[in-house]
C-alpha cells in the first residue's frame, strides 16, 4: 500500500470515529429534549441555544466528578470494564458503508473503513464481545446489583444472539455475500429492492433483537433503574461511568446504521443512479445515510417512551419460542424460494 | 340476576401485537408535537387565578390614607395567630380615629386561610395573588406596616405577574424593612 492509501484511510477512521462520538453526543442531547418532548416537558435549554451544548457540560461535569472505586472490587477488571464495552462499540463502525465510491483523481476510494468480506461476522462477533464488559462489570463490583445486571445481560445475549444471526442469514442468501458494501448494493435499484420489503420479517425480528443487544427500552434489563439500582454500572463514578453511557450510545448508532445498511439500501437514495453523478451522488448517499440512521436513532428514544419494559421471563420467552422459530421458517423460505428460482 | 360475561378472545392481529405497537407509538408522537405544558419560571411566571391567596397586603384611601382602624378583628381571626397590631390613636382627624402604629404578620406563621380578609370590616387588609416571596431569613420573612403598604402599591393594578418581569420587584415588597 503507498502513502497516499495509508493516509486516506486514516483520514477515513478519523471522519468515523470522530463522527460516531458527534453522534453519541448528539444523542445524548436529543435523548433528553425528545423525552421531555414526549412528556409535555421542555427539557435541557439553557446551555447553549436550545440546550445545544448540554452534552458538552454533561461532559465537563463528568470530567470534574470525583472518580471512586469502592473497597472489595477486582481491580483490574473493574478498571478495564468499561473500555471493554467501549472499543467494541466504536470498532463495529469500521465496516459499515456510509456512502458511495467516491473517485477523486482516478482513485476509488469507497466511502467505508475497511472492506472486510466477512463483514457481517465481523459484526455479530464484536456485538457480542461488547456483552463481556457488561458481565465483566457487573462481576468485578462485588455488588448484588450490578451482578444480576450482568446475568441478566448474559442471559439476555444468548435469548436474542441467535435469533439476531439468523435474521441476517437470510439476507445473506438473497446477496450471496457477508461483505456489507455487496449487500448495499444488491439493494440498489427500484424503490422496492430494499431488504425490508423483501424480508419483513427478517426486519421485524432483527430490530426487536437490536433493542435486545443495545440494552434499551423495552429490553433494558440489565439497567433497569427500579429494580436494579443502575445495573451493570451501579458501582461506576465519574468517567468510567461516563464510558458505560458513551459505549450504549455508540452501540445504538452502529446498531441504527447496520439496521439501515441491511434493510434500508445503506447509503442508496430510492429511484436513483448515484453512481452516475459523481460527487453530487456521492454527497446525496452520504446524506441519505446520515437521514435513515438519525430516523432509526429517534426510533430507539420513541420506543422507549412507548412501550414498558419485559419482564424476564417474557424476554427469554420471545426470544426463544417466538423469534427464533420465525427466523428459522424465515430462511427455510427464503432458501426455498432461491433454490426454485435458481432451477428456473 | 346472573351476567354472562362473554370472555374475551384476541384475533389473530391482537396476538401479533404490530398494531397495538403501532398505535402506541402513535400516541407517543402527538405528544411530542403537543403543547408543552413547562413555565420557564423566573423568565415567564404563572398567573395565578382570580380569587388566588397569595401574600397580605394593606390597602390605603386614594388620598393615601391608611384603611386600617386597627380594630384587631383580624388578628381575632386568625387561627394561625400571626397578626401582631400596636393601635394609636390617628395623628390625623385630631386623633378621633384609630390607626395601626405597627402591624406585623409572620409569613411563616400565616396559613393564608384569608379569614383576616373576610373579618376585616374596612377591606383593609387582603390577599393577593402574589406566591414568590421566599427570603433567607425568617426574620425577614416577618413583614411589617411599611411592607404591607408596599405590597398595596405593587398589586393595586391587578397585573403583577402579567405585566413582564422587569417591574416584578417583589423582593421590594418582603425586604425593605428597617
Amino acid at each position: 500500500m503507498d502513502l497516499l492509501g495509508f493516509s486516506i484511510i486514516c483520514a477515513k477512521v478519523l471522519l468515523v470515529f470522530s463522527a460516531t462520538m458527534l453522534t453519541v453526543l448528539l444523542m445524548v442531547y436529543a435523548e433528553r429534549r425528545v423525552s421531555a418532548f414526549m412528556q409535555g416537558r421542555l427539557g435541557p435549554n439553557r446551555v447553549g441555544p436550545q440546550g445545544i451544548f448540554q452534552p458538552v457540560a454533561d461532559g465537563i461535569k463528568f470530567l470534574m466528578k470525583e472518580d471512586i472505586i469502592p473497597n472489595g472490587v477486582n481491580k483490574p477488571i473493574y478498571l478495564l470494564a468499561p473500555a471493554m464495552l467501549l472499543i467494541p462499540a466504536l470498532m463495529t463502525f469500521a465496516v459499515i458503508p456510509f456512502g458511495s465510491t467516491l473517485t477523486v483523481l482516478g482513485r476509488e476510494i469507497p466511502l467505508q473503513v475497511a472492506d472486510l468480506n466477512v463483514g457481517i461476522l465481523y459484526i455479530l462477533a464484536l456485538t457480542s464481545i461488547g456483552v463481556y464488559g457488561l458481565v465483566l462489570a457487573g462481576w468485578a463490583s462485588n455488588s448484588k446489583f450490578p451482578l444480576i445486571g450482568g446475568l441478566r445481560s448474559a442471559a439476555q445475549l444468548i435469548s436474542y444472539e441467535l435469533a439476531m444471526g439468523l435474521s441476517i442469514v437470510s439476507i445473506v442468501l438473497l446477496a450471496g455475500s457477508l461483505k456489507l458494501n455487496v449487500i448495499v448494493e444488491d439493494q440498489q435499484g427500484y424503490l422496492l429492492s430494499w431488504n425490508v420489503f423483501k424480508q419483513p420479517l427478517a426486519f421485524l425480528i432483527f430490530l426487536v433483537s437490536v433493542y435486545a443487544e443495545t440494552n434499551r427500552l423495552p429490553f433494558d434489563l440489565t439497567e433497569a433503574e427500579q429494580e436494579l439500582v443502575g445495573g451493570y454500572h451501579t458501582e461506576y463514578s465519574s468517567m468510567k461511568f461516563a464510558m458505560f453511557f458513551t459505549a450504549e450510545y455508540a452501540n445504538m448508532v452502529t446498531a441504527a446504521a447496520l439496521t439501515v445498511t441491511l434493510f434500508f439500501g445503506g447509503w442508496d437514495v430510492p429511484l436513483l443512479n448515484e453512481a452516475s453523478m459523481g460527487v453530487l451522488g456521492v454527497i446525496l448517499s452520504v446524506l441519505s445515510f446520515i437521514f435513515k440512521t438519525a430516523f432509526f436513532l429517534f426510533l430507539f428514544i420513541w420506543v422507549r417512551w412507548t412501550f414498558p419494559r419485559f419482564r424476564y421471563d417474557q424476554l427469554m420467552k420471545l426470544g426463544w419460542k417466538v423469534m427464533l422459530p420465525l427466523a428459522l421458517i424465515n430462511i427455510f423460505i427464503t432458501g426455498g424460494y432461491l433454490t426454485l428460482a435458481s432451477l428456473r | 340476576m346472573a351476567t354472562v360475561i362473554k370472555s374475551y378472545e384476541p384475533t389473530f392481529w391482537d396476538k401479533l401485537y404490530l398494531p397495538a405497537l403501532v398505535k402506541g407509538l402513535a400516541v407517543t408522537l402527538r405528544h411530542f408535537f403537543k403543547k408543552k405544558i413547562t413555565i420557564q419560571y423566573p423568565d415567564e411566571k404563572y398567573v395565578p387565578p382570580e380569587g388566588y391567596r397569595g401574600l397580605h397586603r394593606l390597602n390605603k384611601y386614594p388620598d393615601g390614607r391608611i384603611r386600617c382602624v386597627a380594630c384587631e378583628m383580624c388578628a381575632a381571626a386568625c387561627p394561625a395567630d400571626c397578626i401582631y397590631i400596636e393601635p394609636d390613636s390617628s395623628p390625623w382627624d385630631g386623633g378621633k380615629e384609630r390607626y395601626p402604629v405597627r402591624f406585623d404578620i409572620d409569613l411563616l406563621r400565616c396559613i393564608f386561610c384569608g379569614f383576616c380578609e373576610m373579618a376585616c370590616p374596612e377591606e383593609a387588609i387582603e390577599l393577593t395573588e402574589i406566591y414568590d416571596f421566599s427570603d433567607y431569613t425568617r426574620e425577614d420573612l416577618i413583614i411589617d406596616k411599611g411592607g404591607l403598604l408596599d405590597v398595596y402599591e405593587l398589586t393595586k393594578d391587578k397585573n403583577y405577574y402579567s405585566r413582564g418581569a422587569a417591574s416584578q420587584e417583589s423582593e421590594a415588597a418582603t425586604s425593605d424593612q428597617s
